[in-house]
């Protein structure tokens, strides 16, 4: 065990509100090297999803990660669940004690006395986690099998972690959660097949599934994208009653800034694998300070009707790099529009030096050289906690 | 400056023949464009807008068809055309669309040049030579390097091949433009560079677009003129102003009040109890009844007319409706 680890653990165990600290998570694909590329002994080159992040949730609270297409957001939530190889990072998670029983049962390392390194655990030893880590999908349409009907859509939960259940009290705990997600009467429900229901009811069957184990997070990813506005904002409230009623806490993932900054409390922004900005989401979202951010805000279409009479000028050049290609220093610089104007100060700096997280006024991370002059965050965790 | 209407379509209706019953996917629908304007036709999944726009460029798939209605481009009833010629005279000449997931549609075996090319070789019976002059000529309008048209498809990004797919609907100089769904699976940055794009083509070669979309947001930045679409009705056409700032229609005003805004302060969403209707089998009455806080004994029975409540603003509900015109009106 390295230091960085320790320090981390020690920091983790005195700050009991948090559920999950995510330290330098990597998620690296390989890429595919041709005969050529190994007789001429060129080094392996990776996708490199997700690049380094570090983040922290809070107890009852939802997290959001946003970003365009292709910045890793996604990746990251299915790293918590280990769906993707994870290349590094170290991610401690307060688990619920029976969980930690079954995990050192299975013959798992737990480091801490209420909580484990989820990415330090074998993917196949992860089931126990699984039970507290819950995903919902982006599409209600291929999350659930076709062939099986609601009931044993949502049984099979209960069956695969072999809950010390009899049959009865099994449908109770399906009925139970069918109320929950307001999908009543329940027996009229149970007996249908996924292709019986509309958009809006499959994805509340995908949600109770994902609370029927009662998790501690769940990730929610992209959960309203696929709705129609008019029943979009009855998703969102009911996702927010849930997390009152059962106390959990959600990694929201979405594209959708607006809608974020209805449910979210705490928000990163995504470019290319890194975390460019992190704080409050009404602040960021109010009033951007990371380019990239400021970018994506002004791109955002509004309903307001004089929009038409003009252009809207959106502060970015060029188009996203592959993540096969990140380019050298700051991975944003080439499509920076601050970086432009003031080339003469700053080419010293983003083309050749990857920027360090700063603390801005307000208390958010911003991953720029222009707020060189504030607070250096050397280890990105340590500052979110202290 | 007097205007004049590029597209006039009236008590236009669209029917699937399924085994499981007839789906009334679009009825009595009358609008007008005219030139230089754009028109939002927004809705939810289901409503009827993409078949709507089927229907204008006589691409209804099978077991749909028109069943009535007039649709007039330049002046020219085109329902009455044979298909041969429709497609010889107005597909691409009179009337163009951008179609949803147009950019996956891409032959990937030829490159971007030649099936840009292909309009002016079938239609205009120019040389590949020629046409190769003007695709380059087309790609240069829309923003992108001429070069391009030496690439195949999977080389370019998605925001340049939705440029692509814009200027081949340019290609012909058509009156009417319609774009489905242009921008809905791009990123919200190349999204608006797509609608900057729009609007300039708009101002500079003076095009009439109709524009489809889900989302209201899209809507409010493009769209002169604002359809809301419910269950194969237009159940509210006016000024973009009037539908956005003071609609009339409970619907509109349910959908306008449902959008996560970016801006200003955060006030509990609203939403729209209950799902939209099945249309084998519509409720009786105003489709919108089931899920309307002010439907009321009248709306549960007779559909309620087309009604013309303000210069160019119309409502199809009974709170409008003093039961003068007689149901699914016409515009006068």
């Amino acid at each position: 065990m390295n230091v960085d680890k320790k320090e981390l653990m020690e920091l983790f165990s005195n700050k009991r509100d948090i559920v999950l600290m995510v330290d330098g998570l990597k998620v690296w694909f390989p890429l595919k090297r041709g005969l050529s590329d190994i007789l001429k002994g060129r080094p392996q080159r990776f996708v490199r999803a997700v690049d380094s992040i570090s983040f922290f949730v809070r107890e009852k609270e939802t997290f959001c990660l946003a970003g365009e297409s292709g910045c890793g957001k996604t990746t990251t939530g299915k790293s918590l669940l280990r769906l993707v190889p994870v290349t590094d990072g170290v991610g401690l998670f307060r688990a619920r004690k029976e969980t930690l029983e079954d995990l050192k049962k299975n013959g798992v390392n737990v480091d801490g006395e209420d909580y484990v390194d989820i990415f330090a655990i074998h993917p196949k030893k992860m089931k126990p986690v699984r039970r507290d880590i819950q995903i919902i999908y982006q599409d209600p349409y291929g999350s659930l099998n076709p062939r099986y009907k609601i009931l044993d859509i949502l049984k099979e939960p209960l069956e695969i972690h072999k809950f010390q259940l009899t049959e009865e009290e099994k449908l109770e705990t399906v009925y139970r959660a069918l109320e929950t997600v307001k999908l009543k009467p329940p027996e009229d429900f149970v007996d249908r097949h996924p292709h019986q229901l509309s958009g809006g009811q499959r994805q509340r069957i995908a949600i109770a599934k994902a609370i029927i184990m009662n998790p501690k997070i769940v990730v929610a990813d992209e959960p309203v994208s696929m709705l129609d506005v008019s029943i979009r904002a009855e998703m969102l409230e009911l996702l927010q009653t849930i997390k009152r009623e059962r106390g959990l806490s959600y990694i929201f993932i979405t594209h959708d800034l607006a809608v974020s900054r209805y449910i979210c409390d705490r928000i990163a922004i995504m470019y290319l694998g890194r975390i460019v900005e992190m704080g409050d989401t009404r602040r960021i979202i109010e009033n951007p300070l990371h380019p990239y951010t400021k970018a994506l805000v002004a791109a955002i279409p509004e309903p307001n009707p004089s929009n038409r009479l003009r252009m809207r000028d959106v502060p970015i050049k060029g188009e996203i790099p592959s993540a096969a290609n990140i380019p050298p220093g700051c991975r944003f610089h080439p499509r920076c529009v601050e970086y432009e104007k003031n080339i003469e100060n700053l080419k010293s700096k983003c083309p050749l030096q990857d920027p360090p997280y700063y603390v801005a006024e307000d208390g958010r991370l911003v991953n720029c050289w222009l707020f060189e002059g504030n607070k250096k965050i050397e280890k990105a965790h340590a500052s979110f906690i202290m | 400056m007097a205007l004049t209407a590029v597209l006039e379509v009236e008590n236009l209706s669209t029917s699937y023949y399924t085994f499981r019953g007839m789906v009334k996917a679009v009825e009595k629908v009358s609008f007008k464009l005219e030139k230089e304007e754009i028109l939002g036709i927004a809705g939810e999944s289901g409503c009827g807008k993409s078949t709507l726009a089927w229907s204008l460029m006589g691409l209804v798939p099978p077991p749909g068809r028109v069943v009535e209605g007039s649709v007039k481009i330049d002046g020219i009833e085109v329902l009455n055309l044979s298909e041969s010629e429709r497609r010889k005279k107005i597909l691409w000449e009179k009337i163009s669309m951008i179609f949803q997931g147009a950019i996956n549609a891409f032959n990937p075996v030829y490159t971007v040049g030649y099936q840009l090319a292909e309009p002016f070789i079938y239609h205009k019976n120019y040389s590949k030579k020629e046409a190769l002059e003007k695709v380059k000529e087309l790609l240069k309008m829309v923003g992108l390097n001429p070069e391009i048209e030496k690439r195949y498809p999977h080389e370019l990004s998605g925001g340049m091949k939705q440029r692509a797919v814009i200027a081949m609907a340019l290609a012909l100089e058509p009156s009417v433009i319609i774009a489905d769904e242009p921008t809905t699976a791009l990123d919200v940055v190349i999204q608006s560079q797509i609608l900057n794009l729009m609007k300039k083509l708009k101002q500079d070669k003076k095009l009439s677009f109709i524009f489809i979309t889900h989302d209201m947001s899209v809507i409010a930045e493009m769209a002169d003129k604002v359809a809301i679409m419910y269950a194969g009705r237009i159940v509210e056409l006016g000024p973009s102003e009037i539908i956005f700032n003071r609609p009339y229609h409970p619907y509109t005003s349910a959908l306008i009040r449902s959008i996560p805004r970016l801006r200003g302060p955060i006030e509990k969403l609203q939403y729209i109890p209950g799902e939209p209707p099945n249309l084998i089998s519509p409720p009786p009455g105003c489709k919108f009844n089931p899920r309307c806080q002010y439907a009321e004994e009248l709306c549960k029975k007779e559909e309620p007319g087309f009604v013309e409540v303000e210069k160019g603003h119309f409502v199809r509900c009974w709170k409008y409706d003093s039961g003068k015109q007689s149901s699914g009106g016409a515009i006068k």
